[in-house]
């Protein structure tokens, strides 16, 4: 066996504090080791010409890398040594970056250790077998969770290139929060106006099929081949029949339901369309204040219905669809006012949340674009807007910053005055954060053309007085305490993670960060991939971010999902699990441990029972590996022989 | 006959301008089943004078009481003043977190801590251990026009991790009690506003500006008394309201009384037993209406009678009406 070692400088990054001269020195002793040497940045064109050139040169016929992080480059040094002739799996990487150079200061103990982890990679490359991928068909569908807008322009992305799409969108209508928006900053267009045609473009798109008021109750298979189990869940209105004429609505008895889609601003009749522009433009029967269901009589809608649509019995109905590729895009929720007593949100009906006067704004909201006070009516002349309410607050456990308020304030301030042109805004923030293109520009105007008063610091308590609530907090620029009698107040509440993110990310197996919100694989270089290849991000689900973000990962996604089925088949990842027949004795306790489901027993000529694992379902993970008590069941690249030969590296000598 | 035992530090305070608070609190438990069991040779809690200057100090001073209460055997000790119980929660907390800090405080005592006592308000006590439905059981008097303003302070419940007891910014606590026993509360904003604490003997303007603050909405929002924890939240509210009338150009007369004072009227204690007449606000117009609660029932049953004879009459007028 010849073993070639290059280790590598990355700039100062690893030779900054690790003798690398001296590894190579060491690494060149290693039995089975007949080249070592440095190079500055391996990664780099020259690096890798480097290594092919020393393949043929010295007649390598496995090569170590020490470097980076495997994450980061053992799929480029993989292509390498296969492009010279090798198994891409005679390749192994030590990674003396992240490990050793990023995290000691001691360079002497640094070098030692490097040179420690050296000897492990060549001990393991030389246990190493050449593995082959092999290749299988693709469902070319895909799958978009969440109607949003992410998900809106992901699925036409996808579909305008020719894919089947099949969106799936819990609510009643798609449009997410969008929908709900009345103008979008920075331009102050109607958001309904923007996103309504698009809303159309959806419904009538022919390689687009929707599935309103669903969700996905089960997610089988792997890249390509995917088996979703989708709930349809009861709207008591069979939307075949239902012309979306709104009748039932207006002859509802039951007037008090809380309306979901305008945030409770107002009440709505226990079976609505959510608002006019609903796609699809289906009524839904809310069993909680449904008369029919709550008291067991009425049956009015029913009875005015011209199409009988009305359905009393309906149940759930499970639907299975067949996908190769998912795009998450599931968006976010708000924080409920009450997680901020201070501000009395909840208690005192003149405290509000941005979504909410968002919807007081809206010409087709509850009150028909009148600004009111919900308490009475009024209208409000003084508006106390609170930024950062729940934002970066450790004490509530949100330290992270919301991202899109500061600047929905500022359009709500603007609205104001367009609206009510003898108001005076006020803002309260901590810092305005308004990095967009035109964003900054549009902040000033709200204070220098519309005269919005902004003052830096945090309300510390809103009360009541009369008919007026007080908002007391600092000027931190003046050094005092000011106190701001309001007519009306506007909480930039927090955006958290949906409550079902993390159930969802389980059913999908992909990451969630500590909010809840989706991890994708690289920040910066892979920001709409997840790490499950296959299931892809877009829009708010992976953090707080607006709507031309949310749009550009809604594009991003869909191309990365036309290159990816730009062929009839994938490869498949030969690190997997595989079962040695021989020694297998049948018992199956690997079939209940994987998490995958990757295992099915599996009848011999003989009538022996063993495991078998479904190559393209098994993930790597090696749970059955070390729940095997016979070592039947291997995960190849990652066997025990491979792995004691690294722990045998580093601890007999 | 006592369901259960507690150790009891009253405090500095509480043995003098607030004996009122003592004395009510030690009558209201006796009368929920509670015995209480004074620690000897307590001493200073550690509170203000010595957290100000000097942490291990304060810490030490507290650590000293609740090594005695440890070695009597309890491991709760109600503290009825909220600045004596902050210094024993904070103690406990920091020695808990910290054990180098821990060692420290223990070495400046005669025999160490070990972190066995947990220091709780007469309030948790009687919301956690005793329960609304026994608070309600014992009463026996009402006071129909009391209408109160439950004013917390601002360490009873903060900081939250802490206090570990009740809304750190809107408390309930005192409200789900006097709600228990038939009294009137107000929804009253600032239940945990500052009252300006000590600082009324340096700074006695900045005090008179807050404590203005207070009152004013305790009357704004319909209140004819406030109900209070701490005794030095009364003073400032009680004993300076004058000063505030005379500063601020207003009149306010309303009675500050303890929250137990008032569990006290209601439980059949008699003004003197719960030493009514040693707050500086005199509250006699508002609780000599007091009657006993069958008093109370029959007076609802003869008036729940009269409506229904009212209203049976309304009837047949009516029916009388329609006939002609
Ligand atoms: C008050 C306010 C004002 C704003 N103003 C502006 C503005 O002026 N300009 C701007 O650029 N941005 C604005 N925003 C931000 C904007 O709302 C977001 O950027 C945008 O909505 C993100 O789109 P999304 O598709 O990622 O998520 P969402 O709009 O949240 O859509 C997600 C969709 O997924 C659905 N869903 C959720 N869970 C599931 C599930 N498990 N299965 C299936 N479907 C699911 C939801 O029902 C929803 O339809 C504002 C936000 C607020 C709160
Ligand atoms: S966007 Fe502005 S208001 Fe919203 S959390 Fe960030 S800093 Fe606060
Ligand atoms: S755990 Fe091992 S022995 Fe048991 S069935 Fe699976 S492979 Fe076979």
């Amino acid at each position: 066996m010849r073993v070639g070692v290059f280790i590598c400088h990355c700039g100062n990054n690893i030779a900054g504090t690790i003798d690398v001269a001296r590894v190579a020195e060491e690494t060149r002793k290693i039995p089975g080791v007949v080249y070592a040497t440095t190079y500055m940045y391996t990664c780099s064109e020259p690096g890798q010409e480097e290594i092919k050139e020393a393949i043929k040169r010295e007649g390598l016929d496995r090569v170590v890398v020490a470097a980076c992080s495997p994450r980061m480059h053992e799929m480029t040094f993989r292509r390498t040594v296969e492009k010279a002739g090798l198994n891409r799996y005679f390749f192994e990487m030590a990674n003396i970056r992240e490990h050793i150079s990023w995290v000691g200061e001691d360079k002497e103990f640094n070098t030692r250790k490097a040179i420690d982890v050296v000897r492990m990679a060549v001990a393991k490359v030389m246990q190493n077998r050449p593995l082959f991928s092999s290749s299988f068909k693709i469902n070319k569908r895909v799958l978009v969770m969440g109607g949003g807008v992410a998900g809106m322009q992901a699925a036409l992305d996808c579909a305008d290139g020719g894919l089947e799409v099949v969106i799936v969108e819990k609510s009643q209508s798609i449009g997410g929060m969008m929908a709900r928006l009345d103008k979008t900053f920075p331009t102050i267009d109607c958001s309904i106006c923007i996103l309504g045609p698009k809303m159309v473009d959806v419904a009538q798109h022919e390689k687009i099929k929707l599935y309103a008021y669903s969700e996905i109750d089960e997610i089988k298979g792997y890249v390509g081949n995917y088996q979703v189990k989708i709930r349809k869940k009861a709207t008591y209105v069979d939307w075949s029949k239902c012309t979306g004429c709104g009748a039932c609505m207006e002859k509802c008895p039951s007037k008090n339901a809380y309306d979901y889609f305008n945030f409770g601003v107002a009440p709505t009749k226990a079976i609505n369309i959510p608002f006019p522009q609903a796609i699809p433009k289906k009524a839904k029967i809310d069993p909680n204040y449904c008369r029919q269901f709550t008291k067991g009589k009425c049956g009015v809608c029913a009875k005015i219905c011209p199409t009988k649509a009305i359905d009393y019995e309906m149940k759930d109905e499970i639907i299975t669809e067949e996908v190769g590729a998912i795009i998450v895009a599931t968006g976010y929720s708000l924080i409920d006012m009450d997680m901020l007593p201070e501000y009395g949100g909840g208690r005192y009906p003149d405290v509000i949340s941005g979504i909410q006067y968002e919807r007081l704004l809206n010409a087709s909201g509850p009150t028909a674009g009148h600004i009111e006070r919900p308490s009475d009516h009024e209208e409000p002349k003084t508006i106390v807007f609170v930024s950062c309410a729940g934002s970066r607050d450790k004490s509530i456990g949100i330290p992270y910053c919301s991202n899109f308020c500061c600047m929905y304030i500022a359009k709500q301030a603007i609205l104001t005055k367009d609206h009510i042109s003898d108001s005076q805004s006020y803002v309260f923030y901590m810092d305005i954060r308004s990095p967009g293109k035109g964003y900054d520009e549009f902040t000033r105007r709200a204070q220098e053309e519309y005269g919005v008063h902004y003052i830096r610091g945090r309300v510390s308590r809103i009360y009541p007085k009369g008919k007026k609530l007080v908002v007391r907090g600092a000027d931190t620029l003046l050094g005092t305490q000011v106190e701001i009698e309001a007519d009306l107040v506007v909480l930039a509440t927090a955006v958290i993670s949906n409550k079902d993110a993390a159930y969802m990310a389980e059913k999908l197996h992909i990451s969630y960060d500590t909010f809840g919100f989706y991890v994708e694989s690289h920040p910066k270089l892979r920001p709409v991939e997840t790490n499950t290849s296959g299931v892809f991000l877009a829009g708010a689900c992976q953090g707080p971010k607006d709507i031309p973000a949310s749009v550009g990962q809604g594009s991003a996604a869909a191309s990365k999902i036309l290159a990816l089925f730009s062929g009839e088949t994938l490869e498949s990842d030969p690190a997997v699990a595989r079962v040695n027949i021989n020694a297998c004795v049948g018992c199956l306790k690997c079939v209940k441990t994987c998490p995958f489901g990757a295992i099915k027993e599996k009848e011999l000529r003989d009538g022996r029972v063993v495991a078998d694992v479904i190559e393209t379902v098994c993930a790597g993970c090696g749970v059955c590996t070390s729940t095997c008590p016979c070592g039947a069941i291997q995960l190849q690249h990652f066997t025990d022989n491979q792995i004691l030969a690294e722990v045998n590296a580093l601890c007999l000598i | 006959m006592a369901d259960r035992e507690y150790a009891y530090y009253s405090g500095c305070s509480l043995e003098g301008t607030a004996v009122e608070y003592d004395i009510s609190v030690r009558r209201v438990m006796e009368a929920l089943g509670i015995r209480l069991s004074e620690p000897e040779d307590w001493s200073c809690c550690g509170s203000t004078p010595a957290h100000t200057v000097d942490h291990l100090l304060a810490a030490a001073l507290a650590a000293r009481n609740l090594t005695i209460i440890e070695k009597m055997g309890f491991n709760t000790v109600i503290t009825p003043c909220p600045s004596c119980m902050m210094a024993f929660k904070k103690a406990h907390h920091r020695m808990k977190e910290d054990i180098r800090f821990k060692d420290e405080v223990n070495s400046l005592l005669d025999e160490p801590y070990n972190l066995n006592v947990q220091s709780k308000s007469a309030l948790q006590i009687i919301i956690e251990d005793i329960g609304l439905e026994k608070v309600k059981e014992r009463v026996t008097h009402v006071m129909p026009d009391l209408k109160v303003a439950p004013y917390y302070g601002c360490i009873l419940n903060r900081p939250p991790e802490i206090a570990q007891f009740d809304d750190p910014e809107n408390p309930l606590s005192m409200d789900k009690i006097f709600t228990a026993i038939g009294v009137e509360v107000c929804d009253f904003a600032f239940k945990v506003e500052c009252c300006g604490a000590a600082y009324g003997v340096p700074k006695r303007d900045m005090v008179n500006e807050l404590t203005y603050k207070i009152l004013s909405m305790a009357v704004d929002c319909g209140a004819n008394c406030v109900a209070v924890a701490c005794p030095l939240c009364q003073q400032n509210l009680d004993l300076r309201q004058q000063q505030v009338n005379i500063r601020k150009n207003t009149s306010f007369n309303i009675p500050v009384l303890y929250f137990s004072q008032i569990m006290g009227l209601a439980y059949g204690y008699s003004p003197e037993e719960m030493v009514i007449d040693k707050l500086v606000v005199n509250p006699d117009s508002l609780i000599s209406s007091r009657i006993t609660l069958s008093q109370w029932n029959e007076m609802k049953a003869r008036e729940a009678e009269a409506s229904k004879a009212k209203k049976k009459e309304k009837k047949n007028i009516e029916k009388i009406e329609e006939e002609t």
